[in-house]
This record gives C-alpha cells, sequence and structure tokens, in this order.
C-alpha cells in the first residue's frame, strides 16, 4: 500500500476539498459580498451620503450606547460566575451553569418578549412604571434590558472551561504567601485569564451590537430614538433605500469581520476555541 | 460556615450572591413571567389560543423547516468538517474563520443579504428564474435562510469529534483488506453518528427561533410562509401579550422536549456502540 489507510485517494482528496471551498464561497462568503456591492451600487458618494442621515448617526450612536451599558455589566458578572463556578463545588453547581446557558436557546423574540411581560403596556410592572414616569419598553432601558438578556452567556461561558483547565494552584500558593483574597485575584487570576476574558467580551460586543430579534420587539421603532444599527437597517429595507440600508449593513459587516479576525487571533493565544458560539 | 467544598481560595459567598442576583434579574424572573403569563386565558384559552390554524401552521412550518434545514446541514456540514480537520490546504485557516461568518454577521445583515441574492433580480434569483424556481418570498427563502445559519453548528459540534477518532481503527481496518469506502461507511460514520444527531440538534434549535435571517426573505404570507416567532410579534402588537406568551411558551417547551429526545437517543447510540 502506497498510501495511508487512513486518507482518501489523491483525486478523492482533490475533489473533497474543491468542493468544500466551493461550498463555503458559495454559502458563506457571497451573502457578504452582496453586502458591501449592494452599498456601492449608485457609488461611493451616495454610500456616504446615506451614512451621513441623522437617523442612522443616531443608530450608530445607540449601538454603542447599549453595547457599552451591556457589555461591561455583563463582562463582571461573568466573571464573578466563573469564579464561583470554576473555582469551587457546591450542590446545584450543574443547575446554575445549565441556568446561565438558558438564554443561547431562547428564540431572540422571546428575549424581548419576556421584557414586554413585564414593563410593557399591559405588562406585571408597566403600568406603575409609566404612572411614575418611568418607561422602559419603547425606550432605551428595554433596548438594553433584552441586550444583557441575549449576551448574558458569552463571558461566563468562555470563562469556566478556562478556569476549570487552569486549576487553583497559582492562586492556593500565593495565599499561601500571604496575598490577600483581591490581590489574589488582581495579581494571579486576572491575568491568567485576560485572553479568555477578552474573548468572551469580544463575543458579547459582537452579538450586543448585531441583536436584532429581541431589540425588535421592545424598541417601538421610534425613529432617531429607539432604533439600534439593526433595526436602522430593517426600516431602510422596508422603505426600498437599498444603499442606505445595506450601508449601515456594511457597517455592521466589517464588525463581523473584525470580530472574526481577532477572534482567530485570540484563539492561536488562548490555544483552544471557546465552547461559546456566538 | 462553608456551603463549597474544597479550596481554600476565598470569595465564594460574594461571586456566588452577585451570579444569583444576576441571573435572576436577567434571565429568571423575565422567563418566570413567561411560563405565568399564559394562564391568564385559562387552560381552555391557552389550548385554543395555541390551535388557532393560523398557528398551527407557523409553527409547523417553522418546526419543519428548521428539521429540513437541519439535516440538509448535517452532510454539508459533515464534508466540510471532515476536510478542515483531516487536510491541509492553501486558504485553511481563511476558511476557518468563514465557517464562523453567520454567527458573526448580524443577523438582519444576513436576512436583506440573501433577500438580495435570491430576489428575481438578484445575482442566484436571476439564475433560478429561467428555472422556474422562486426563492425569495416563499417557504423555499426561509429554508435558505435556516441552512445559512444552522451550518456552524453541525461544523463546529463534527470537528473535535473527528479530532478525536482514533486513526488505529481505520489502520487495522486497511490492513485487513478493507477499501476506503469501506472503512468510512462501516467505521468513521458509525463513530460520528452521535455527533452528527448532535449537530443536527443545534442547528434544529437555532433554525426554530430564528427571527432575523428569515423575515426578510420570507414574504410573511399568513398560512404559508408565516414564521412562529413572526405571529409572536404580531400577537404582542394587538397587545394580546397572553397570546403571545402562550405561544412562546409552546415553542420553548417543544424545543426542549425535542432536544431532550435527541439527547436520549444520542446517548444511546454511544451506550450500544
Amino acid at each position: 500500500m502506497n498510501r495511508r489507510a487512513t486518507q482518501e485517494s489523491p483525486a478523492a482528496r482533490v475533489a473533497l476539498v474543491t468542493l468544500t471551498i466551493l461550498l463555503l464561497l458559495i454559502l458563506l462568503l457571497l451573502p457578504l459580498v452582496v453586502v458591501f456591492s449592494e452599498a456601492l451600487m449608485r457609488g461611493f458618494g451616495a454610500m456616504v451620503d446615506s451614512l451621513a442621515e441623522t437617523d442612522s448617526i443616531a443608530a450608530i450612536r445607540l449601538t454603542m450606547i447599549v453595547a457599552a451599558v451591556t457589555v461591561p455589566l455583563n463582562a463582571v458578572c461573568g466573571v464573578a460566575a466563573a469564579w464561583c463556578i470554576g473555582r469551587f463545588r457546591f450542590p446545584g453547581r450543574g443547575l446554575l451553569v445549565t441556568l446561565i446557558e438558558l438564554p443561547f436557546s431562547v428564540s431572540p423574540v422571546i428575549s424581548g418578549l419576556v421584557w414586554v411581560l413585564l414593563f410593557g403596556a399591559n405588562g406585571w410592572l408597566g403600568p406603575i412604571l409609566n404612572r411614575a414616569g418611568m418607561h422602559i419598553i419603547f425606550a432605551v432601558p428595554g433596548l438594553i434590558l433584552a441586550t444583557t438578556f441575549v449576551t448574558f452567556p458569552f463571558v461566563a461561558r468562555t470563562l469556566i472551561p478556562l478556569m476549570e483547565h487552569q486549576g487553583a494552584a497559582e492562586e492556593e500558593a500565593a495565599l499561601t504567601l500571604g496575598a490577600s483574597g483581591w490581590q489574589t485575584f488582581w495579581r494571579v487570576t486576572l491575568p491568567n485569564i485576560r485572553w479568555g476574558l477578552l474573548y468572551g467580551v469580544l463575543l458579547c460586543n459582537a452579538r450586543a451590537m448585531g441583536e436584532f430579534g429581541a431589540v425588535a420587539v421592545v424598541s417601538g421603532h421610534i425613529r432617531g430614538q429607539t432604533m439600534t444599527m439593526p433595526l436602522q437597517v430593517e426600516a431602510l429595507f422596508n422603505d426600498y433605500d437599498w444603499v442606505g440600508a445595506f450601508t449601515i449593513a456594511g457597517l455592521l459587516s466589517l464588525l463581523a469581520l473584525a470580530t472574526l479576525a481577532v477572534k482567530a487571533s485570540l484563539e492561536w493565544r488562548i490555544g483552544q476555541r471557546s465552547e461559546a458560539l456566538l | 460556615m462553608r456551603i463549597a467544598q474544597r479550596s481554600a481560595l476565598p470569595g465564594f459567598a460574594p461571586s456566588f450572591a452577585v451570579t444569583l442576583v444576576w441571573l435572576s434579574l436577567i434571565v429568571l424572573i423575565p422567563l418566570a413571567a413567561l411560563a405565568l403569563r399564559p394562564w391568564e386565558l385559562g387552560v381552555l384559552g391557552v389550548w385554543r389560543s395555541v390551535t388557532e390554524p393560523r398557528v398551527v401552521a407557523a409553527l409547523r412550518l417553522s418546526f419543519g423547516t428548521a428539521a429540513l434545514a437541519a439535516a440538509i446541514n448535517v452532510p454539508i456540514g459533515l464534508l466540510i468538517a471532515w476536510v478542515m480537520v483531516r487536510y491541509r490546504f492553501y486558504g485553511r485557516n481563511l476558511a476557518d474563520s468563514l465557517i464562523d461568518m453567520p454567527l458573526a454577521l448580524p443577523t438582519a445583515v444576513a436576512g436583506i443579504s440573501l433577500t438580495a441574492l435570491f430576489a428575481p433580480k438578484g445575482w442566484i434569483g436571476a439564475l433560478l428564474v429561467p428555472l422556474g424556481i422562486k426563492v425569495a418570498y416563499t417557504p423555499l427563502g426561509i429554508l435558505v435562510a435556516l441552512i445559512f445559519v444552522g451550518l456552524p453548528f453541525v461544523v463546529r459540534t463534527l470537528e473535535p469529534i473527528i479530532m478525536d477518532l482514533p486513526l488505529e481503527a481505520e489502520e487495522v481496518a486497511a490492513t485487513l483488506g478493507a477499501r476506503r469506502a469501506q472503512i468510512v461507511a462501516r467505521i468513521v460514520l458509525p463513530a460520528l453518528l452521535p455527533a452528527l444527531l448532535a449537530g443536527f440538534g443545534a442547528a434544529l434549535a437555532r433554525g426554530v427561533g430564528e427571527y432575523g435571517s428569515v423575515i426578510f426573505i420570507a414574504g410573511n404570507m399568513p398560512m404559508i410562509s408565516e414564521i412562529a416567532p413572526l405571529l409572536i410579534v404580531i400577537r404582542l402588537e394587538q397587545l394580546d401579550y397572553a397570546g403571545a406568551a402562550a405561544l412562546g411558551l409552546v415553542m420553548l417547551l417543544a424545543s426542549f422536549v425535542i432536544l431532550l429526545l435527541l439527547n436520549l437517543l444520542q446517548r444511546r447510540m454511544i451506550v450500544h456502540a
């Protein structure tokens, strides 16, 4: 036998690789190419003009605000969750992990729906809050809550396996040598998990900025006020403003590409792929 | 008092408290609303609300199309995962990043882009018009969108399993005179069957709830191309909160039951393998 038994014949190999590359190009790359091609349909100038529209600028700003509130909150809580789950054994630990991952298996629309059930005009708390002048649904707080729900698991789910894999030996050594709990956390734990933390934050941020279904339910679609970038894409698309829709879609695609590039380099650094899928 | 065993590490109580409070506020209390609100209609009312013909059609469409898309993604995902693990070729790292594209690309972007691609004047749509195939604004469009978003789930589930396949089994079979096709059919595929099922389940679960990538291309005709998540949105717009919650609860429970069954099937396979 002149070739290894674990390989296909050379002809089959070429065929399989070619087919794979073709599939990837058509299924996954083509939709991305279309975005940029449609955005540039009427030229570069038209694209820039559509970006300068006040509603588009408001959408970009709102997306940044939502991510700026959501991501740090989920990062801090993700680290806390990873600390108690990755460093301690306690009854109900498995259940806690399951509950943390729960938002991943909930439809985006349901992730928005639950907040309307609580804070909407017919919600449990909505009427009371509305009378007090507080509006959550069809306002920015609702967008933040829905986005926080959707991106809840990312950081914890990236850090838990990483911390379990690293073990507690270094932290125990630091404590034995007289370091306080906080010192140990800042000087030992955090440096050890920094790339994993960044990885989780990266995925969390990408999803926070790109989320559509959950925010569509709570937004109320008030132009210039409660429209994030993905919602603005929908509104412009439905107005038959294709250049405008695909221009913002192009910005979001650039974000996706940047996320994938940083993700690849972080995977190389931590030497493993996180189980956390976007 | 120490609830947590092992380790002299401090900080269990505060980190556990933060986790529990955050989890309750952001996940558990909202989901409790979903579990409780439908019953305002009474048991009979909930039953009527989720068995309306339009609802049944939407649920059938969502679950049916998601299952079909996941089934189509199984062979495609197997091919891609196999090539990515076993072969080294030019551009492999780029291909690896590309696989995650549907996860990184916001769903609304995927939605309008697939619509542009498959519209009668789009790059692919124009090729299909002479063949009499309409994809955009039909249930076929939903299938295309769900294949796009589900593919990475199959590939990423399979890759680590293919990586861990013991090469010895294949080598032994070859020494005993088996042809490559026989080895793949008798040794490789059976070993991958549980993972194929898991990938199918993950893609199915994602497809059932998918909204952003679907609504642009679907056409959203009641009874024909209206998915269940869209019906939830419509009920909320009509301020029918209990009806929307009932439909959401049914979708969530049905997904969990399906995933649980697939999980049991997978375990049986591993035991019998």
